[in-house]
């Protein structure tokens, strides 16, 4: 059996396509396509003027648009109700030390495949790819097993370790190793350079569309991640921001208020990771296929 | 090359191979087999476990009147979200692709539900979906609707809502896939079709359609896959409720292992979703060049 993934040609989202000459025809288009961007993005713009209500004005009925008196302690007020920063810590810091981790294991990893000649290599990578076709709840209960006997329960251990590596990851890296020109490590190594540094100095700098790409996929994947951490934390102190956030919809039931605050401090990040590197992440998508869902 | 440098070069090759070899054996190959193992056993964590050989597969396919269920609401679930958003997404693939103003930003902001966390949808659409305070039904009582439903608390209409809710939020990426694909249609194709008289809608009935089978084949591939293995909504929602109307295959893994504690049960049924994944997985490695038309 051969592996492959399935490839779409690489989008170059900029190009503009056909454009009509009938303007008339172009402003129905542009009305659809706005009325479809209103219904995107209305959930946030209700989620956003939801939380800064009072917690009575929440269950007016019929409920308004805007709030009549924007509630910004609503901000201050979940940080002291439950360990909000150290949530949000939590997750930033495992978002970020899974994404360093995946892009160094991953990239060693795709370098030797692109690169270096030894036996049993074809054989290896066909083994990495075929674990893309493991959905990742095949392996939830050993894996939890595992962590539960070595102790890691609500340690970060648990949350980054079984994440420092992926097959796609290393999939992405080796397809953008292959297109870097072979004449440029060969001089260096001719230089008297070793594979070590060749990695480091010719072939890390000169992938870098493709290290963004797959660091801003993993982070956003990382952030949102929410089954893993729902079942090896049980201290509040050790959980994600997605975990805390989902507890709070039984602990709280009636403060919608508070939920929604929650909502838009765990969206908004992403938000800006994704609204700084937007074009390389979707070329991540576009290139490698299965998304971090 | 000498053997020396050949030598130094196997010895590197497995130098730079070695964290993702040991990661990969420990979080990915031998859960893979074990989890295989445990799905013949069975095990509730605390006592050893105790071989049950196909016990738990035989339950699950042929006793669990709710394992059924299960796979009714999941296989329900996909089959109205993967068509549904996979049309929506062409469409707007389709009119994002001509060059109207602003077509960057729609583009983003249809993609903004992609990279939002499912946990924090799950909740703002649970408040839109309330049945007493909910926005929703208040524009439909506004617009004259006098049977509002109960969305999340009624077992008829709680699965629709998670369905709404997911095609909302996945219809960026299938409209993403989709416009990389129609950006690899040569212009050439459309001018020749245009001497051949296909305009209008004839247009994308024989050119676009055809020459996007691909990309379509690939998009609903990986959005069933996706789908199949719906969780956080169901969690976040509904909790599997109300009366299991939303409990889906992966909700089910997680009630028996970390609920009930039942291991070998619930690796039982996480190898079954793994076998219909599989399927649809080498459906499209099997399929994939017979669905590309080059004519």
């Amino acid at each position: 059996m051969t592996v492959e993934t399935t490839q779409p040609p690489q989008a170059q989202l900029q190009v503009s396509g056909r454009r009509s000459r009938n303007p008339t025809l172009n402003w129905v288009i542009f009305g659809v396509l706005l009325l479809g961007a209103l219904s995107m993005s209305a959930p946030f713009i209700w989620m956003i003027s939801s939380s800064l209500k009072a917690p009575t004005e929440i269950f007016k009925y019929p409920p308004a648009l805007l709030p009549a008196e924007a509630q910004w302690q609503n901000y201050t007020r979940i940080f002291s109700l439950i360990p909000f920063g150290r949530l949000m810590l939590n997750s930033l810091f495992v978002s970020l030390a899974v994404t360093a981790l995946q892009l160094l294991v991953c990239s060693m990893a795709a370098y030797a495949f692109a690169r270096l000649h030894f036996r049993g290599r074809e054989l290896l990578f066909l083994l990495y790819l075929s674990a893309l076709m493991i959905p990742s709840q095949v392996t939830l209960i050993p894996n939890f097993i595992l962590v539960r006997q070595l102790g890691w329960i609500d340690t970060y251990a648990a949350l980054i370790l079984p994440f420092a590596f992926s097959s796609f990851g290393t999939f992405l890296l080796r397809q953008a190793f292959l297109t870097i020109p072979r004449e440029l490590e060969e001089a260096a190594r001719i230089d008297g350079a070793s594979y070590a540094q060749v990695f480091w100095r010719i072939m890390l700098p000169l992938a870098r569309p493709a290290l963004g790409a797959l660091g801003i996929f993993t982070f956003i994947a990382q952030w949102n991640n929410f089954l893993w951490p729902l079942i090896t934390t049980t201290r509040p102190e050790m959980q994600t921001l997605t975990v805390g956030l989902a507890g709070l919809r039984g602990q709280y039931n009636t403060d919608w208020a508070l939920l929604m605050t929650g909502s838009v401090l765990a969206i908004l990040p992403i938000f800006v990771v994704f609204a700084v590197g937007n074009k390389s992440f979707i070329q991540g998508i576009t290139a490698g296929g299965f998304g971090g869902r | 090359m000498s053997g020396r440098m050949a030598r130094e070069e196997t010895r590197s090759a497995w130098l730079f191979l070695a964290p993702s070899l040991l990661l990969f054996m420990v979080f990915v190959l031998l859960p893979v087999l074990a989890a295989f193992g445990i799905s013949f056993s069975s095990w509730d964590l605390f006592t050893a476990p105790h071989w049950a050989g196909l016990d738990n597969y035989r339950q699950l396919l042929f006793e669990d009147k709710l394992f059924h269920k299960v796979m009714r609401n999941t296989f329900f679930y996909v089959i109205w979200t993967v068509p549904v958003q996979m049309i929506l997404a062409f469409f707007v693939a389709l009119l994002l692709n001509r060059g109207v103003w602003g077509q960057n930003a729609l583009r983003v902001i249809y993609f903004l539900p992609v990279v939002s966390s499912t946990v924090a949808v799950a909740l703002i659409w649970s408040w839109i979906f309330n049945s007493n305070f909910g926005v929703l039904n208040a524009l439909l009582s506004a617009v004259g609707v006098q049977d509002l439903p109960g969305w999340l608390n009624s077992s008829k209409y709680a699965l629709p809502a998670l369905i709404i809710v997911a095609i909302w939020q996945g219809l960026g990426y299938s409209m993403v896939l989709f416009l990389a694909g129609l950006q690899g249609i040569p212009r050439e194709a459309y001018e020749a079709g245009e001497i051949d008289g296909a305009v209008g809608w004839k247009k994308h009935r024989f050119i676009t359609l055809p020459l996007l089978s691909p990309t379509t084949f690939f998009v609903a591939i990986v959005s069933l896959i996706g789908s199949f293995q719906v969780f956080d909504l169901a969690f976040v929602m509904t909790q599997g409720g109300p009366a299991n109307a939303t409990n889906t295959i992966v909700y089910y893994v997680y009630q028996n292992a970390f609920q009930f504690y039942r291991m070998g049960y619930a690796s039982a049924a996480a190898m079954i979703l793994f076998a219909i994944i599989l399927a649809f997985t080498l459906v499209q490695y099997r399929l994939q060049h017979r669905w590309v038309h080059y004519d």
